[in-house]
């Protein structure tokens, strides 16, 4: 499948969630069904969007987070795997787009998943309670579905095919995303608009 | 929810048979998990010290990889119920917690050996630095005057030209005294200038020989 219409499928779930994702062609395509303040593009430090995914889930237990990642970045932060099973937050699903190469070099240099590396398997021997291998844009929505509702921590790898768009330019400077995203989380908290001051402790 | 092997099923005595097999030449001993049983004389007192500066930052979340140094500070975050402790593979990991927590509205500082802080480079830059995130990190500043350890030494040598290079603000915190203070300028700073702050927690603060 391709990853776009991976991402399609499971837009109206990722729309009213909090979303983080990995850099590259993954931003490019979500920011292109429709930006929304919930959405974090983490451009660059790759493998650790997951790590961001799991201080926002830890710190905030009420909302539910997706964090959109890669092949290439996970296979540069395998580590994470396990200390996101270690904490097991109920509130996290970590969707991997798995097209076997590291594609925004601008050749497509395989990874180890094109030769037998299986992040699914790999996550569950991490001890992630809930893991799995989807090929097509409807079974990885079911099973997205099927994580959020089980509020269980969930890794779920998409394979999809290496291919991308022309451009990965958003418009939409990274420390314009940053803080609309850190204001919508205040907003949620505050349970009014999102450019209402905090009303915690001062900052 | 994590499995743990107890303490005490782990420890064996210095220099004593174990599982009634052979001797054991070479007097194993397997760490404790908390602090008692600890052999290294790491600062109870100065750790203390450092914690509850912590806690009156407001600091809600530690990210750790556990080293020496540090063993009663992670022994303080445990017994802590307020406290959200992230045990990490990597100290790089605490960087992407570290954001994510702030995002989230949430203080946060990392724990970690000057080792960890070189291993975070990355992230530091990458992410913590173009998105302008405050981080405030402990790190303890193994390898300088004092060490006796070989392998501590060349981390401890670029610690802080690796710091200066980086661009990052840092202090040492040397006597416990002055730790309060300093970790509630270090956040203040950190905050405001929306860049990661060192504090060095060092030898003569948190080893007592």
């Amino acid at each position: 499948m391709l990853r776009l219409e991976a991402m399609r499928a499971i837009y109206p779930l990722l729309a009213e969630r909090v979303v983080v994702t990995n850099m590259g062609a993954a931003p490019a395509e979500l920011f292109s069904l429709g930006h929304r303040p919930g959405f974090f593009y983490v451009e660059h430090s790759m493998g650790l969007v997951s790590s961001v995914a799991l201080g926002i889930a830890l710190a905030r237990p009420e909302l539910e987070v997706v964090a959109l990642d890669g092949d290439g970045s996970v296979l540069m932060n395998l580590g994470t795997l396990t200390t996101l099973a270690r904490h097991r937050p109920q509130n996290l699903l970590h969707v991997i787009f798995d097209n076997e190469v590291l594609l925004s070099v601008g050749r497509s240099f395989s990874t180890a998943t094109a030769t037998g590396s299986d992040l699914a398997a790999i996550a569950a021997a991490a001890g992630v309670p809930r893991t799995g291998t989807c090929h097509t844009p409807g079974s990885l929505a079911a099973a997205c579905r099927e994580a959020l509702a089980a509020r269980q921590l969930a890794v779920l790898v998409a394979k999809v095919e290496p291919v991308g768009p022309a451009s990965y330019f958003i418009d939409l400077h990274l420390l314009e995303n940053r803080f609309q995203f850190e204001r919508y989380l205040r907003s949620l908290r505050c349970g009014g608009e999102a450019d209402q001051a905090p009303t915690g402790e001062p900052r | 929810m994590e499995k743990r092997i107890s303490a005490t099923s782990r420890r064996s005595e210095h220099g004593a048979r174990r599982d009634g097999g052979a001797p054991d030449p070479l007097g194993y001993t397997a760490p404790a998990e908390g602090s008692e049983g600890n052999p290294m004389p790491v600062s109870a007192a100065s750790s203390k010290v450092v914690y509850e500066g912590l806690k009156e930052c407001g600091i809600r979340l530690l990210s750790v990889l556990p080293e020496t140094w540090l063993v009663h500070l992670v022994s303080l975050a445990e017994a802590d119920p307020d406290m959200i402790l992230v045990r990490l593979a990597k100290e790089e990991e605490g960087v992407g917690v570290s954001v994510g927590a702030h995002l989230a509205g949430m203080r946060s500082a990392m724990l970690m050996q000057n080792h960890g802080l070189l291993a975070s480079v990355n992230g530091i830059v990458s992410l913590a630095q173009l998105y302008r995130v405050p981080l405030l990190m402990l790190v303890s500043y193994r390898g300088g005057f004092g060490e006796e350890h070989p392998w501590q030494t060349e981390g401890g040598g670029v610690t802080e030209d690796l710091l200066r290079a980086l661009r990052i603000p840092y202090l040492p915190l040397a006597r416990a005294g002055e730790v309060a203070a300093r970790l509630r300028q270090a956040l203040t700073l950190a905050e405001a200038s929306l860049r990661p702050v060192a504090l060095l927690l060092c030898r003569d603060l948190m080893w007592e020989e």
